[in-house]
């Protein structure tokens, strides 16, 4: 079972170094990890993807609760947050080809980023279902290279709890 | 008031109530060292190796409930304090370790003496700091030392550049730590503690399972009023040992891996195990599965993490110790005053028995000194006296002091339980002797870990801390050689060290210390007695059986059940 946490870190030296050291030593398996600023200088935003079928995810996020420069754990829970990703997806795209790629990228709305003689580099966004459809989609057309930022996340601007203490962990 | 940051670093520890730190001085801090010249309310000790100075800041620490404070220069002086750092993440020692570091301008340059002790240390601390501004350095001592001893106590580390130390800024100590991440449970759910109290007051085969937490969160006054109210047996692991008192009534020995047949029943068949500031540790536990298979179990601490990190929790309350743990008696009294009295006695009477029925024994047959009588000549020696800290190393001898020593006061028993670190005993009875001037300190070592911290003697002879060293020496890494005997077929690989080299009264001398030889049961009684009596450092070395085994034993990742005992002979004395 994999689950998003979003972590709040105070902005300090080797605060993500303690995270992953974290993770490391004991043993968690960390699929993405995104680090980021959020609207306070002081306060960075990690959102990490791990997978806990090994170590239960309670015992993850007390583990990092103990760490001095960890603010806030807060699992994204499905449904109750907006998860996003970004990729950039440089595709093999000889002319003959690039008709076909590109009304692919509409349908998903991916932008081209570059666009070279022998190939394309897109740049889609969404969620990372979608993201991994769109790499699918592209693949039997040969991947050169890849790159996705990992998943980010809010809870939804619905959430009035998670919103209140949210500004509550920040005053 | 306007000074440098190495005399902030003085003001801040006198300001913390800092009495002695021990630490060595090298290039990297040297300006801290200066300052030290300069005058201070702080003592200073000399260690003659860093691994040394972390110890006794540990036995320091273990012997008082205070802070802690080791000092080492950069690179192999701060590389030295890893394994005492280790040790008390281990044991939740708290520990302030300050080091020196290359000038911020040297940094990543692979500088003389430059190592990242910050980066080494990551896994093995509650946090450290690297200070890079001098203005910083009285907020980040503030925050070290409150986060070295609230919530689970433990290691931090405060790293510092030269040129921080010789920089100037206006200090100001101030009153409260600045720490936004940082919040120790400050009390237990109410409710939780009820449910504690209804469980332990239904239970008719509790046992109190008590770790070092209970002298860590000063929790052991709580912990006999709730043991003596619920008429409770308690079992005190190797980091609780002293904890509750072991000549008290309730008292019943001590759990895992050489912990006597009685208890270990006791923790396997209850049907309620109260964890109290204990952690399911594998010396404890054995086989997990196999662990108090029928019990429900309680688990009291005041890190969060440790409930259900091992086994599961059935009612767990995360507080502070002595306020959880009254709120529970208060709570049991009220149920008892409804009438719920206590229907411990069979379970009581049951675990006596089982204690009259196995008790711990050795042969006192053969050529050679018996090592547990070693132990029992120094009980008996000590018996009554209110006065003694024992310190031990790890090993066979380490298992034995447990065994045979009997501690009736909390912190009269400091040990290196969850690392394992042999070379402890020595700078540990050292710190502790700093720390209790009018203590008689008695480190009970085996010959391979005092050769591993033996230098120190220097420290204890020159500083005027006297301790007395029992090297229960059997020529052997013993207890590496008992699992060699026991479990690869006898095929001794390694672990001969012999009973003369080196000739540790005459090391002792060597020293200024006062050396004693021991190798007959004629000769134990009045060598240690003279040794105790002598108020100077002494070294008895006790030349014991080579192959005496430590019994009983529960072989790593076995359950309770299939505990090896001693074998038996005709000439096997009961204890």
């Amino acid at each position: 079972m994999k689950h998003t946490l979003a972590v709040l870190v105070e902005n300090k030296p080797g605060a993500l170094m303690r995270i992953s050291s974290l993770f490391a030593r004991r043993g968690y398996n960390i699929e993405s990890l995104a680090v980021g600023p959020t609207e306070r200088h002081d306060v960075s935003r990690v959102t990490l993807r791990v997978d806990c079928e090994q170590h239960p995810l309670e015992q993850i996020e007390k583990q990092m609760h103990k760490l001095v420069n960890v603010l806030r754990v807060a699992e994204l829970e499905p449904g109750e947050s907006v998860e996003r990703e970004l990729a950039l997806i440089k595709v093999s795209a000889p002319p003959e080809r690039r008709s076909e790629l590109l009304s692919m990228a509409g349908a998903f709305q991916a932008r081209v980023a570059d666009l070279g003689p022998e190939a394309i580099v897109f740049e889609v966004v969404g969620s990372p279902e979608e993201v991994d459809s769109f790499e699918e989609l592209v693949r039997p057309h040969g991947v050169k290279e890849l790159v996705r930022t990992g998943r980010i996340g809010l809870t939804r601007a619905s959430d009035r709890k998670g919103i209140k203490r949210h500004q509550h962990i920040l005053r | 008031m306007r000074m440098t940051g190495a005399d902030a670093i003085l003001r801040a520890l006198e300001a913390e109530g800092v009495e002695v730190v021990f630490g060595i001085p090298g290039g990297a801090i040297l300006p801290t060292y200066d300052a030290f010249a300069r005058g201070t309310t702080v003592r200073h000790v000399l260690a003659r190796h860093e691994q040394g100075a972390g110890h006794m800041a540990e036995g320091y620490a273990r012997a008082t409930g205070k802070v802690g404070v080791a000092l080492a220069t950069s690179g192999p002086g701060a590389t030295n304090l890893v394994t005492p750092i280790a040790d008390a993440w281990m044991d939740s020692t708290p520990l302030v370790c300050i080091t020196g570091q290359v000038r911020t301008q040297l940094i990543g340059t692979d500088a003389f003496q430059e190592c990242d002790i910050v980066g080494v240390t990551i896994p093995i601390v509650k946090h450290s700091w690297l200070v890079q501004d001098v203005r910083e350095l009285p907020g980040v001592l503030k925050a070290a030392f409150h986060i070295a001893r609230t919530g689970r106590c433990g290691p931090v580390l405060v790293d510092v550049p030269r040129d921080v130390q010789e920089a100037e800024l206006d200090f100001e100590y101030p009153e409260e730590p600045d720490l936004p991440g940082w919040h120790p449970p400050k009390r237990g759910h109410p409710r939780q503690i009820e449910a504690a109290a209804r469980a332990i007051a239904a239970a008719e085969k509790p046992v109190l399972y008590v770790g070092g937490g209970v002298l860590n969160g000063n929790a052991c006054a709580e912990l006999r009023e709730l043991a003596e109210v619920g008429r409770l047996p308690v079992i005190t692991t190797l980091m609780a040992k002293g904890a509750f008192p072991e000549s008290h009534e309730l008292h019943f020995g001590w759990p895992g891996m050489h912990g006597p047949k009685w208890s270990n029943w006791a923790m396997n068949k209850c049907d309620l195990l109260v964890a109290v500031g204990a952690r399911f540790d594998d010396r404890v536990t054995g086989k997990l599965s196999a662990f108090a298979p029928g019990a429900t179990v309680v688990h009291l601490d005041i890190d969060p993490a440790e409930i259900g990190k091992l086994r599961r929790a059935d009612i767990p309350v995360v507080g502070p110790l002595p306020e959880v743990l009254a709120g529970i008696a208060a709570e049991l009294r009220r149920l008892q005053a409804e009438g719920r009295k206590p229907k411990t006695d069979a379970w009581l009477r049951q675990i006596a028995e089982w204690r009259e029925e196995f008790p711990l024994r050795y042969s006192r047959s053969g050529p050679y000194l018996k090592p547990q009588l070693v132990l029992e000549t120094l009980r008996d020696l000590t018996a009554g006296r209110d006065d003694v800290i024992w310190t031990t190393g790890v090993g066979q001898h380490q298992m034995w002091a447990m065994q045979y020593l009997v501690c009736d006061r909390p912190r009269s028993f400091i040990t290196s339980g969850g690392l394992g670190t042999m070379g402890y005993g020595l700078p540990a009875a050292i710190g502790a002797k700093a720390a209790r001037p009018e203590a008689t300190v008695i480190c009970v070592d085996g010959d391979g870990c005092f050769q591993m911290t033996g230098q120190e003697l220097a420290t204890a002879v020159l500083e005027d801390l006297p301790v007395v060293v029992v090297i229960v020496n059997n020529g052997y890494l013993g207890m590496v050689q008992q699992w060699q005997d026991l479990f690869f077929g006898q095929r001794y690989s390694h672990v001969h060290l012999t009973h003369q080299v080196p000739d540790y009264a005459m090391l002792a001398e060597a020293y200024g210390a006062a050396g004693f030889t021991v190798s007959s049961e004629e000769e134990l009684e009045p060598a240690l007695e003279e040794a105790l009596s002598l108020g100077r450092t002494a070294v008895v070395d006790c030349r014991v059986d080579p192959h005496e085994q430590c019994y009983p034993m529960i072989p790593a990742g076995a359950a309770a059940l299939d505990l090896i005992e001693a074998p038996v002979d005709e000439e096997v004395e009961a204890r």
